[in-house]
């Protein structure tokens, strides 16, 4: 098994209460099935929509990051998977495709200790 | 613990009713995103965490906050509240108020607030109805534009119409003035029944979101039972109609998803715990000398609703009520429904004699029940060509698929009968000539004909 960082990028902002509380859901049940099949190694963490980006020589600080919503990556999770190929297929199930969102699959280089 | 199937939704009016109190009906629209913005946070935690113990207190321990953010930023730049803008003004006393607010006795007179203001003289009915749906039920547009079977741009512009007119009224309704309350109760209680007649008579073909149009109306209307003036005998009335109905909801679709007609409906699947609460209403309702539709209504509904079977019904006494119901609201619908429950007391010739009768009887005619009950009639006294006619009228009209297969087994109930009569008719006929030629000697039929009807 090898470890994956999932980050999922795409924010909808605009949903009724209804679709809000039915999305949550569908993401609640996503994770419960991941758990359930000992591929969640780590929840992860939602981020801040908003924070500031540190760029360049000048170190200069900006508020950021300004991405389009659809690019701003809303959180990380970390995914156990047999492959590059099982993690995407994983990743498959994520609820944030259906409100035209992304997973992005990337496979956590493992350090020599 | 309560169901969290609607939470976001009611929380949403909750939270909105608050915030409206707090930054002034003049600001609902910044109300309004202070929610959207608790909901998403709520979102995007709830995702990767699962729902809280307490999912409610953690949505307004957030709008709360955010409103602090809001009054502490824009209180240079915005007015807010007339009633409270002075308390909001002291860093002092900011946070305790806030908080005050936000206690739970208060959202419940805020919901109270919101439904009175919502009810607006200056607003037609339907747009009230939307209003109420949107701001104390958490509806979105396109919810309300599929429960009402219309467009989201329809909807969209009545909303923001009427928001608008709610926004411009410069303060949210007193409701603690007693003469101001009396006055526009009657206009609450009119949303509220409307609102449930959406979901009970309505045009959507989803039964889910007219039971949900059904509970929104009973939760508040409940609402208005639990305030000191607006436990009125009316609001008790009212929420006992509401019951009654309520409580045949479970039948009205049988199991194969096709409605079902009051007369043909189990009974057995009312809910009986909603008729006790109905029953207990009534009785609640019978205090004073008010006597309004409501009343009556309600006790037509009873009747309905404590008969065993369709013939055990006291059609004396419904029609009778009509009669009463017809002085206080006489329009053609209830003047169709009267003549419904006077085919029923006295055959159906009496039911077309009444619907001929009926004043502004070219209104009904959108209307599908309207054929479909001069079908029923025709069809009761024999004229199944008539029947069929009437049915198929109401057909092109229906509103959404139930009625419409609902409609489709009326016609082929008169066809099939159509289809036994005639092979009696010519059973019997061969019978007959079968005898004759019996009787002259000359066999012209044969004896395989002579079958016994099946």
């Amino acid at each position: 098994m090898s470890e994956f960082t999932f980050l999922f990028r795409g924010r909808d902002t605009t949903g009724s209460p209804e679709q809000m509380q039915k999305t949550m859901e569908k993401w609640a049940a996503w994770f419960k099935g991941l758990s359930a099949k000992g591929y969640l190694k780590d929840y992860g963490h939602p981020l801040e929509a908003t924070g500031k980006v540190v760029l360049g020589n000048q170190k200069a600080v900006n508020d950021g990051p300004f991405a389009e919503a659809k690019d701003v990556v809303g959180g990380f999770s970390i995914i156990e998977a047999n492959n590059l190929d099982h993690a995407a297929e994983i990743a498959k199930g994520c609820p944030i495709l259906e409100a035209g969102g992304s997973v992005e699959v990337r496979p956590i280089q493992k350090l020599e200790t | 613990m309560e169901s969290t199937d609607h939470l976001f939704r009611c929380e949403a009016a909750r939270m909105v009713a608050a915030l409206t109190r707090i930054f002034g009906v003049h600001n609902l629209a910044l109300a309004e995103d202070v929610v959207q913005d608790a909901f998403c946070r709520a979102l995007e935690v709830w995702k990767f965490r699962g729902m809280p113990e307490n999912p409610s207190a953690w949505l307004i321990a957030t709008a709360k906050n955010r409103a602090l953010d809001v009054l502490r930023r824009e209180r240079t730049a915005l007015t807010f509240a007339p009633e409270v803008s002075r308390l909001l003004e002291g860093e002092s006393t900011l946070a305790p108020v806030v908080e005050e607010l936000f206690a739970p006795n208060a959202i419940k007179n805020d919901l109270l607030r919101m439904m009175f203001s919502c009810c607006h003289p200056r607003l037609s009915e339907e747009a009230q109805v939307a209003l109420v749906l949107h701001i104390l039920c958490g509806f979105s547009v396109d919810e309300i534009a599929s429960a009402f079977v219309s467009t989201h741009a329809a909807v969209e512009k009545r909303i923001t119409r009427a928001k608008k007119v709610l926004a411009g009224s410069k303060r949210l309704f007193d409701i603690t003035a007693p003469v101001d309350f009396s006055a526009r109760l009657p206009a609450v209680h009119r949303a509220l029944y409307l609102l449930f007649n959406e979901g009970y008579h309505g045009a959507s073909s989803e039964s889910a979101v007219r039971t949900e149009l059904c509970r929104e109306a009973m939760r508040l209307t409940a609402l208005l039972l639990e305030h000191p003036l607006g436990t009125t005998p009316t609001t008790h009335a009212l929420a006992a109609l509401m019951c009654f109905d309520a409580a045949r909801l479970p039948a009205r679709v049988n199991s194969s998803g096709d409605l079902t007609s009051l007369f043909d409906q189990d009974r057995s699947r009312w809910d009986q715990d909603l008729l006790a609460e109905g029953l207990k209403l009534l009785e609640d309702s019978a205090t004073g000398s008010e006597l309004s539709e409501y009343h009556v209504e309600a006790m037509i509904a009873s009747l309905h609703s404590t008969a065993l079977r369709t013939e055990d019904t006291n059609w004396d006494t419904i029609v009778s009520l009509y009669d009463t119901l017809m002085t206080i609201r006489p329009t053609p619908i209830v003047a169709l429904n009267r003549a419904i429950a006077v085919a029923q007391k006295e055959g159906p010739e009496r039911g077309l004699e009444e619907i001929g009768a009926i004043t502004g009887r070219d209104r009904l005619a959108a209307y599908p029940f309207y054929s479909a009950a001069l079908g029923d009639f025709e069809f009761r006294r024999g004229r199944h060509d008539a029947a069929i006619r009437y049915f198929r009228a109401a057909h092109t009209i229906a509103r959404n698929p139930m009625e419409r297969r609902f409609l489709i087994r009326r016609i082929s109930a008169c066809e099939q009968s159509d289809t036994v009569q005639a092979f009696y008719e010519r059973f019997w006929d061969r019978q007959l000539t079968a005898f004759k030629s019996r009787l002259e000697g000359t066999p012209e039929v044969d004896d395989d004909d002579l079958i016994a009807p099946a």
